[in-house]
């Protein structure tokens, strides 16, 4: 069979024209079965199995409109700062923040009024940083924290109490290492990343003070991040474990006596562990300090590009604010987290007893959230210099008056801008 | 007559010459654009800060460095691949028996995506605990274990990253040294003997190597490009959740976490792009006139 040129051209266009609708993103929006709008919903995706299948139930059970969840692997950040972009993206999604920028540029909905008359009822340490200019950009959707594991049995072994301050921390992690098991896993790049500002707040300071200025121009922020070196250079660390501090599995297979990780790897540890590990938070340092533990928020926010904002606040409404059965599920169930509703988390009986009840009351004592000022720019300049100070030895005054200058800069113009 | 040419001519070009107009020159020259602006999370921005983008950019200590580190990388990988590929290619070329099976043994790793491989590397072989591949190595040998993407003094991280670079691609210039290798008139080699040249460096120096000149150039170039595009391997290799460490950052890097992290800083990442960009364009053309690309009888 002879193919003419025409014939060939035509078929072309067709194919063509085929792979162009295939390329079509689904931005999950489809046609929709259910009554009313369709919304599209985004989550990250969690570790912990269920969370998955739980977020769909949640959304199946709504009436009013017809949501369909992503479930987006990878950076998840990255994916959802290009989507609010263009008008492709999520109707609601969750979101670590809204970042300043996204608030004052516009691109996520104001959902203060969602909140009237429950809004005492959320935590504040993590409403605070969804909060600008007395309106509410992000509902909180459950607490994470970070802390200290240890295990008991190594610490009794070595004869070493748990460390309350810095200083007897850089001495238990130097006692503990051995050929075989380092002290302390503070992830691999050790601890630029994870530790961010907590050693600063457990040094009596903080990122940006609540006027608005950088709150570590102080010689004691650099005295606690030069212990920080202490431990690199005194060889206590683990570096290049196979998972990083988010995954228990260096501390459950016994590379490291201790490991700071997040509130959700508890259940894992508790089953694999039993009683043998004990949990603190990042320990104070100085005359001025106190203990610290980093306390943080997925949030849920409504893209300001979004067809359907009046019918995806009413959902945010529904689920993140009416629905505290499904936000007990969600906190609890799967992985580990603290309600963000007070009154939930009083009731939750997991939370009552053993490391769970230690880890409660240090976010309620000792948490720290990135304040909303802190920004990506301001982020990156700090924990590249942490990082020096950690790893190159370089002297912390220097590298921190160089943060501080670029800090100042970003609060400088973060200020100016209004929404 | 024409007509119907030149129809033909757009019904063939036309596709390919809308797509690179649509997904190459039009973000192009939009990036130029945004570079003029306060673009934070926008694309469509209002505020005009004339080259304050750029006065930031060059006065960063941070994009400098990255400059730097890819000068460095630059200066160990472009040498190292173009030796080991000549040295594979001229060892594949003088085995009389399995020649096919050893160029393809050779040339396989030029199919694997490098993510993949930096993921081996990173997880498998130099992965910093005691069971990692180099590790056992040398702990068989008695030594402590290294954690080699953590550590910055030595700088074993390079060693990670120059490796997985080499072993993906040396295969590749290998082929094309062989192409080289083989198009070299047999004649030459048997009047040199006759001059009396001893084979080995003689023979190499002054016989191979001047005849394989036009490969050699081709080969730099595409070996610098390829370096200045390096990306894959260095963000697969030191990236985390948390972000990027402050060494080992290439430009290319530096600029994804500015304009497409969480900072969303588009105007200053396009005018980081567009200095790259610069960048490139001189040195490429630098690099031909220097050796002479594209001159006539340039291959002798």
């Amino acid at each position: 069979m002879t193919i003419s040129r025409r014939a060939l051209l035509a078929m072309g266009v067709i194919a063509g024209g085929g792979l162009l609708t295939a390329c079509g993103s689904n931005t999950g929006r489809g046609d929709g079965g259910g009554s009313g709008p369709t919304l599209s919903h985004w989550y990250h995706q969690y570790g912990e199995t269920g969370t998955q299948q739980a977020v769909n139930r949640y959304a199946a059970a709504y009436k009013k409109a017809h949501v369909t969840v992503q479930w987006r692997p990878g950076d998840y950040d990255q994916q959802t700062a290009a989507a609010l972009l263009t008008d492709s993206g999520p109707d609601v999604f969750e979101v670590n923040g809204p970042t300043l920028d996204q608030i004052q540029g516009g691109q996520v909905v104001d959902l203060t009024d969602l909140l009237d008359g429950v809004k005492d009822d959320f935590n504040p340490a993590v409403l605070t940083p969804k909060t600008y200019e007395g309106k509410i950009w992000g509902i909180p959707q459950t607490i994470d924290m970070q802390m200290l594991y240890y295990r008991k049995s190594l610490l009794k072994d070595a004869g070493l109490e748990p460390p309350d301050t810095l200083d007897a921390l850089v001495d238990a992690a130097h006692k503990l290492t051995t050929k075989k098991v380092k002290g302390l896993f503070l992830g691999n790049d050790g601890g630029a990343g994870v530790l961010g500002g907590t050693p600063l707040y457990a040094a009596g300071l903080q990122l940006v003070t609540d006027d608005g200025k950088p709150g570590f121009d102080d010689p004691e922020a650099a005295r606690a991040l030069g212990k920080i070196h202490q431990l690199y250079a005194g060889k206590s660390l683990l570096l290049g474990a196979p998972a990083d501090w988010a995954d228990p599995s260096a501390f459950l297979q016994g590379l490291t006596a201790m490991q700071w990780t997040g509130l959700w790897a508890l259940p894992q540890v508790q089953k694999e562990l039993g009683d043998d590990f004990g949990v603190l938070p990042f320990p104070k340092d100085g005359p001025s300090g106190r203990p610290s533990v980093p306390v943080g928020a997925y949030g849920a926010a409504v893209s300001a590009r979004s067809r359907n904002k009046e019918a995806a606040k009413e959902y945010v409404k529904w689920l993140w604010v009416e629905q505290t059965g499904d936000q007990e599920d969600f906190a609890l169930s799967y992985g580990f987290h603290i309600p963000a509703r007070i009154s939930l988390a009083k009731k939750a009986a997991k939370l009552k007893t053993g490391a769970a009840a230690d880890a409660v009351s240090f976010a309620t004592d000792h948490g720290y959230a990135q304040p909303l000022l802190w920004t990506p720019a301001a982020q990156t300049a700090y924990q590249d210099a942490l990082s020096r100070i950690i790893k190159d030895g370089a002297n912390p005054d220097d590298e921190l008056k160089t943060v501080l200058r670029k800090v100042s800069a970003e609060l400088a113009r973060v200020q100016k801008k209004k929404p | 007559m024409s007509r119907r040419r030149t129809l033909w001519f757009w019904i063939f070009v036309g596709p390919f010459a809308a797509g690179l107009a649509l997904f190459t020159y039009v973000p192009l020259l939009w990036s130029v654009g945004l570079s003029f602006f306060d673009a934070h999370n926008t694309v469509t921005p209002t505020h005009f800060v004339g080259v304050d983008n750029y006065t930031a950019m060059l006065s960063d200590d941070a994009f400098l460095a990255s400059l730097r580190t890819f000068l460095l990388f630059t200066a160990f990988i472009v040498p190292a691949t173009y030796v080991l590929a000549l040295a594979l290619a001229l060892m594949v070329n003088r085995v009389r028996r399995a020649r096919a099976f050893f160029r393809s043994v050779f040339f396989l790793p030029a199919a694997c995506s490098y993510v993949v491989a930096a993921l081996i590397w990173k997880m498998s072989i130099f992965n910093g605990v005691r069971f990692g591949l180099a590790n056992a190595v040398l702990d068989f040998f008695g030594a402590d274990p290294v954690a080699w993407l953590s550590t910055t003094d030595p700088p074993w991280y390079w060693l990670v990253i120059v490796t997985v670079r080499l072993w993906l691609q040396a295969g590749f210039y290998m082929i094309l040294f062989l192409a080289g290798l083989q198009r070299i008139n047999p004649v030459l080699y048997e009047a040199a003997a006759v001059d009396g040249a001893r084979p080995g460096w003689q023979v190499l120096r002054h016989i191979t190597l001047p005849q394989l000149r036009a490969t050699s150039v081709a080969v730099v170039l595409l070996l610098v490009i390829n370096a200045f595009q390096a990306f894959d391997e260095f963000y697969n290799l030191l990236s985390d959740a948390r972000g990027y460490p402050p060494y080992a950052r290439p430009p290319l890097v530096y600029l994804y976490y500015t304009a497409l992290g969480q900072g969303q800083n588009l105007g200053l990442g396009s005018a980081g792009a567009v200095i790259l960009a610069l960048i490139i364009a001189v040195v490429t053309v630098g690099q031909a006139r220097w050796f002479g690309l594209g001159r006539r009888n340039s291959d002798g």
